[in-house]
C-alpha cells in the first residue's frame, strides 16, 4: 500500500519534470524546425512537428551571403569584454560591500537599487548626447561602456552574496600569515569565489548578448552592429523571411545557451551560500 | 582625572597621515570603478533625462529644447492612451509575476528532490533564461502565427478558439501572447533563486517535523514557506519592478496593438521616444512610472519590515 | 619570542563599550589563558593583539615595540582560529608554507621548516591532501602547524579546541601543552572552558563584562578567587554559595545562614558586623558525616554518580548544598545526613561588591 503510494508520487514527480522540460524546450525546438524547413514547405507544413524534407539552405545563406558573421563577431567582442570587465569590477565592489562597513555604504546600495528601477529607455537620448562628442557612438567600445554600467549593479549584489558565503577567518588568517588585505583578497578569497565569478561572467555575457535597445540606438552602421540588430533586420523588410531569421537565431542561441548551460549550477550554489546568511 | 590624562596619548593613532588615509579609503577604492561608471553612465543621464521632462525636446526639430514647465504632465493627465497603458501595465505585470512565481516555485520544489538526471533536467528547465528576450518575442510571435506556428491549430482543435486565428490580433486576448512568452522566459529566474533558498533550509528541520507527525503539506506551510518568505519578498519586488519596465517582448510581438490593447507604459515610452521622437514627453511618462515603482517598492519594504517585526 | 605589554586597552563600537581598560603584562615564553563566559571581551582582546580589531584607546607592545599602528602582517604573530581557517584550495603543505612564501623564504628553508613541523605534529603522510579530506583533529593539527613553521614572536589561540569532540579535545590539550614546553613560545589562549584554562595556563586571566577579574596561577584562582565571579566560574561542580549575615561580636567571627544555622570562621573578615556576605565552599570540601558534633542536619535530594566520585545534593537550612566525594555509597536519596564546612576551606565575599573579604 505504502510502496504503491510512493510509486505514484515518483511517477507524478517525473511527469511534472517532463512537462517543464517540454515547455522549456518546445519553442526552441520550433526555432530549429523552421530553420531547417525549406521555403516551399514552410507554409504547407506549418503545423507538422518536423518537415518532410530538412535542409540547411538557410544556414548556408546566413553564413555565406549575409553580414551575419560580422554581427556575430561584433556581438562576441562586446559581450565577452562586457562580461570580463563587469566581473572584475563587481568582484571588487562586491568584496567591499561584503567585508567593510563604511560611511556612505547605505547610499551606495540605495543608488544601485535605484538603477534597477527606472526604464532604461529614458537614458538613451542623454547617453547619446554624452557619448557622441567623445566619439563613442557607433563604436563597440561605447557599447561596452554602457553595458558595463548597466550590468555592474546587479553583478555587484550577486558577487556580494558569493563573498558573504566565504568565512572572514580565511583572510584574517592570511593577513596574520603576512599578507596585505589585497593579497589576501587575490590569493585566498578570489580563488574560492571562482564558481561565483563564473556565474557572474555567464550571467552578464547572456545579458549583453541579448541587449537590443541600446545596440539599435547607439550604432547606426553595419560595421559595428551586433547580432540582435542584424536579426531584427530580417523583420523590418517587407516580408519576414522566417527560415533565414530562425537560422540566424539558432546560431545566436548557441553561445548564450552553452555559456548558461555550464554556469547555471554555480548560480544556484552561490546563491545558496549567500542565502544561508540572510 | 589622571586616568583621562594618561589614556589620551596611548590611544591616539600615530600612523603617518598618508597611511591612515590609505586604510580609511580602502573600501572606497574597491568600489570606486563600479561607482564612477554607474554615476557617469546612469545617474548623470538619469538627471538629464529627468530635466527633459520639463522641456520641449523633439529630435529633428531645430526649434525644440525650450523649458515648458509642467506642460508634459498636464498633457499626460489627459492622455487616454497613457491611462489605458497604466491599466495594461498592472494587468501585464500582475499576471506575469504571479504565473512566473507560482510555476517557478513548483519547479524549484520539484528540482529540490534528488533524482537521477536532476542536473540535466535543471539545466534544460533553466535554458529559456539564456534566450535573448527579443528572440523569445520573435519565437513566440511565430508560435502564435497560424501560418508557421502550431498553437492556433491546437487551440482550435481543443475547441478553445472558433477558428485557428492569431491570438496576437485578437483585441480581447492579445495581452496573453506576451504574458505567456514572458512566463516562459521568466520561470527560471524564480526557480533559480527559490531553489537556492530551498537548499539552504536545514534538512533536520524536515525530519523533526516528520517525526512530529506533520503531513507533507503541513511541512511545506510551517517550514518551507517561512524560510522562503524573505527571498520571496525580495525577488517578487525586484521582479515586479523589472517586468513593469520590460518592453522588449511587447514591442517585438505586438508593438502595442491591436488598438493599444497591449500597450504598457514602458512600451508607450519606447514608442513615444523612437517612433514619434518626442523625448520630452517620453521622459515625463518615464518619471511618472519611476515614481509609481518607487512607491510600490517602499510599500513592499515597509510590509516586509512589519511582517519581520511581528514574528 | 617576545613579551607582550597591554596598557589600559579599551574597545568600543560606537557607544557600546566592550573592554573597559585592560592592563596585562605577559612574560617572554609564558602561556597565558584568557578565560570567561562568551561576550566577556576575551576574543576581542586577542583580536586586538593580532591587529584584526582597531584599538580604541590604550597601547599594546610586542617585544617592547608599540604595535597599535601595525597591520597584522607586520606584527609577526601566529594565530590558530576556532574554525581553523585553513585555505581550502591549498594542500596541507601549501597551507603550512603560505606565510613563508609570502616572506620570500628560500625554497630549501621552507621545505625543511614544514617537514620539521609536520614531523612534530605527525602530519607527514598528509602533506599533499586538501583540508576537505582531513578529519577534525587533523585539521586542527594543520592549523597548529601553520602557526609554528615560522617561529613567530607569539602564538594566539582563539578557542582552538571547541570544535572537537571531548576525547579529541583532551588529547589535543595535551599536545598543545607539550608543544609549548618544546618551543617555549609566548602564547595567549582564549577559551570559555575552565578545565582547559586550568590545565594549560602558566597564568590565567579571568574576564567578565570587559573587565579583568583576576590574574594569577591556576591554583591561585582556584584556591583564592578574588571575587564571586571567579569563584563561581572556576571549578566543576561549581562552588556552593550561601548568603548570610556576618557576626563578629564575642570575638568569634561567624556567619548566620538562616534557620538558626551559624558557621564559624577561622578569623575576622574585613567587613563590619551585620554586613550581608556570601559564604562559598567548594563541593569537594564539604564534609558529609553522620554524627559530627558541629554539623548541620541535611536531607539528600539527589545522588549523581560520576564514576570518578559522587555528587550529593543535600537540602540544608533551606538551600541546596552540593558535596563531592570520592567515596561511593555514602548516602542514598532521602537519607538524613549532616554536613559541615571546615573553617580553613571557607571563602567569604561581600554580597554587594562581590569582592573577597576573607
Amino acid at each position: 500500500m505504502r510502496s504503491n503510494k510512493r510509486i505514484v508520487a515518483t511517477i507524478a514527480h517525473r511527469a511534472a519534470i517532463l512537462c517543464y522540460v517540454a515547455f522549456a524546450l518546445f519553442p526552441l525546438f520550433w526555432v530549429l524546425k523552421i530553420s531547417v524547413t525549406p521555403n516551399d514547405l514552410l507554409y504547407s507544413e506549418g503545423v507538422r512537428l518536423w518537415p518532410s524534407r530538412a535542409v540547411f539552405d538557410h544556414f548556408d545563406f546566413v553564413i555565406r551571403h549575409s553580414d551575419f558573421p560580422l554581427f556575430f563577431r561584433n556581438s562576441m567582442i562586446v559581450s565577452l569584454s562586457t562580461a570580463v570587465i563587469v566581473t572584475i569590477l563587481s568582484s571588487l565592489g562586491g568584496y567591499a560591500m561584503s567585508r567593510f562597513s563604511f560611511r556612505g555604504k547605505f547610499w551606495i546600495v540605495g543608488l544601485m537599487l535605484l538603477t534597477q528601477m527606472f526604464p532604461l529607455v529614458m537614458l538613451i537620448a542623454p547617453i547619446f548626447k554624452i557619448l557622441s562628442p567623445l566619439g563613442l557612438t557607433n563604436s563597440l567600445s561605447g557599447l561596452v561602456l554602457v553595458y558595463v554600467a548597466f550590468n555592474v549593479p546587479f553583478a555587484t549584489f550577486l558577487m556580494q552574496s558569493f563573498f558573504d558565503g566565504i568565512p572572514k577567518d580565511l583572510e584574517e588568517a592570511a593577513m596574520i600569515d603576512g599578507a596585505t588585505r589585497f593579497m589576501a583578497f587575490r590569493q585566498i578569497i578570489l580563488p574560492l569565489t571562482l564558481p561565483g565569478m563564473a556565474a557572474t561572467l555567464g550571467f552578464v555575457f547572456t545579458a549583453a548578448w541579448s541587449e537590443l535597445l541600446f545596440a539599435l540606438m547607439l550604432i547606426s552602421g553595419v560595421d559595428a552592429s551586433t547580432f540582435p540588430v542584424g536579426l531584427l533586420s530580417f523583420v523590418s523588410k517587407f516580408s519576414v523571411d522566417f527560415g533565414q531569421m530562425m537560422a540566424a537565431g539558432v546560431l545566436a542561441l548557441i553561445p548564450a545557451c552553452l555559456f548558461f548551460f555550464f554556469i547555471q549550477r554555480y548560480l544556484v550554489q552561490g546563491l545558496t551560500a549567500g542565502a544561508v546568511k540572510g | 582625572m589622571t586616568e583621562a590624562v594618561n589614556a589620551a596619548p596611548y590611544g591616539r593613532d600615530r600612523r603617518p597621515f598618508l597611511r591612515r588615509l590609505a586604510s580609511a579609503s580602502e573600501p572606497y577604492l574597491y568600489s570606486a570603478p563600479a561607482l564612477i561608471l554607474i554615476v557617469t553612465v546612469m545617474l548623470v543621464p538619469l538627471v538629464i533625462g529627468i530635466s527633459y521632462a520639463f522641456r520641449d525636446i523633439t529630435l529633428l526639430d531645430p526649434f525644440s529644447g525650450g523649458f515648458i514647465g509642467l506642460d508634459h504632465f498636464r498633457a499626460l493627465a489627459k492622455d487616454k492612451t497613457f491611462w489605458q497603458a497604466l491599466k495594461n501595465t498592472v494587468y501585464w505585470t500582475g499576471y506575469s509575476v504571479a504565473l512566473q512565481f507560482c510555476l517557478g516555485l513548483i519547479l524549484a520544489l520539484l528540482l529540490d528532490k534528488p533524482f537521477r538526471g536532476r542536473g540535466l533536467a535543471q539545466a534544460l528547465c533553466f535554458l529559456p533564461w539564456a534566450v535573448p528576450s527579443f528572440l523569445s518575442g520573435l519565437n513566440w510571435a511565430m508560435l502564435f502565427n497560424p501560418i508557421v506556428g502550431p498553437i492556433p491549430h491546437w487551440l482550435f482543435g481543443l475547441g478553445l478558439m472558433d477558428a485557428p486565428d492569431n491570438l496576437l490580433s485578437s483585441p480581447d486576448h492579445a495581452m496573453w501572447g506576451p504574458i505567456i512568452a514572458n512566463v516562459w522566459w521568466g520561470i527560471p529566474f524564480f526557480a533559480i533563486t527559490l531553489l537556492a533558498a530551498l537548499q539552504s533550509i536545514p534538512r533536520d528541520l524536515y525530519e523533526a517535523a516528520a517525526i512530529d507527525g506533520a503531513t507533507p503539506f503541513q511541512r511545506f506551510r510551517s517550514i518551507t514557506l517561512p524560510f522562503l518568505a524573505p527571498t520571496i519578498a525580495i525577488t517578487v519586488m525586484l521582479r515586479t519592478v523589472w517586468i513593469a519596465n520590460f518592453a522588449d517582448l511587447i514591442v517585438v510581438m505586438t508593438n502595442g496593438g491591436p488598438a493599444d490593447r497591449t500597450q504598457i507604459v514602458a512600451s508607450y515610452i519606447f514608442t513615444t521616444a523612437f517612433r514619434r521622437l518626442d523625448f520630452g514627453y517620453a521622459s515625463a511618462i518615464a518619471m511618472v512610472l519611476l515614481a509609481l515603482l518607487l512607491v510600490y517598492s517602499m510599500l513592499i519594504v515597509l510590509l516586509r519590515q512589519t511582517l519581520l517585526r511581528e514574528r | 619570542m617576545a613579551s607582550i605589554d597591554i596598557k589600559d586597552v579599551r574597545k568600543a563600537y560606537g557607544s557600546v563599550k566592550i573592554l573597559h581598560g585592560v592592563d596585562l603584562t605577559i612574560q617572554d615564553g609564558e602561556f597565558v589563558v584568557l578565560v570567561g563566559p562568551s561576550g566577556c571581551g576575551k576574543s576581542t582582546l586577542l583580536r586586538m593583539i593580532a591587529g584584526l580589531e582597531d584599538i580604541s584607546a590604550g597601547e599594546i607592545k610586542i617585544g617592547g615595540k608599540r604595535v597599535n599602528e601595525l597591520d597584522p602582517k607586520d606584527r609577526d604573530i601566529a594565530m590558530v582560529f576556532q574554525s581553523y581557517a585553513l585555505y581550502p584550495h591549498m594542500t596541507v603543505a601549501g597551507n603550512m608554507s603560505y606565510s613563508l612564501r609570502l616572506r620570500k623564504t628560500a625554497k630549501e628553508k621552507i621545505a625543511s621548516a614544514i617537514s620539521g613541523a609536520a614531523e612534530k605534529l605527525s602530519l607527514t603522510p598528509l602533506m599533499e591532501r586538501r583540508p576537505k579530506a582531513l578529519s577534525g583533529g587533523q585539521r586542527q593539527r594543520v592549523a597548529m602547524g601553520r602557526a609554528i613553521v615560522r617561529s613567530p614572536k607569539a602564538f594566539l589561540f582563539d578557542e582552538p579546541l571547541s570544535n572537537l569532540d571531548a576525547r579529541l579535545r583532551e588529547h589535543m590539550r595535551g599536545e598543545i601543552k607539550k608543544l609549548h614546553q618544546d618551543l617555549g613560545a609566548t602564547s595567549i589562549y582564549v577559551t570559555h572552558d575552565q578545565i582547559e584554562a586550568m590545565t594549560l595556563a602558566d597564568r590565567i586571566v579571568a574576564m567578565n563584562a570587559g573587565i579583568v577579574q583576576q590574574v594569577g596561577s591556576p591554583l591561585d584562582l582556584y584556591d583564592r578567587p578574588a571575587n564571586l565571579f571567579v569563584a563561581g566560574f572556576m571549578g566543576s561542580p561549581a562552588m556552593n554559595m550561601f548568603e548570610g549575615t556576618y557576626r563578629a561580636t564575642d570575638g568569634a567571627p561567624r556567619v548566620e545562614l538562616g534557620q538558626g544555622v551559624t558557621v564559624a570562621l577561622a578569623g575576622p573578615a574585613s567587613t563590619a558586623d551585620g554586613a550581608r556576605v556570601t559564604l562559598g565552599i567548594r563541593p569537594e570540601h564539604v564534609v558529609v558525616g553522620k554524627n559530627e558534633p558541629e554539623s548541620i542536619p541535611a536531607q539528600i535530594d539527589l545522588v549523581e554518580p560520576t564514576g570518578f566520585g559522587t555528587i550529593l545534593h543535600a537540602n540544608a537550612f533551606g538551600s541546596d548544598v552540593k558535596a563531592f566525594s570520592l567515596e561511593r555509597g555514602l548516602a542514598a536519596r532521602g537519607d538524613t545526613v549532616s554536613v559541615s564546612f571546615p573553617v580553613e576551606r571557607i571563602h567569604l565575599f561581600d554580597t554587594t561588591t562581590g569582592s573577597r573579604i576573607g
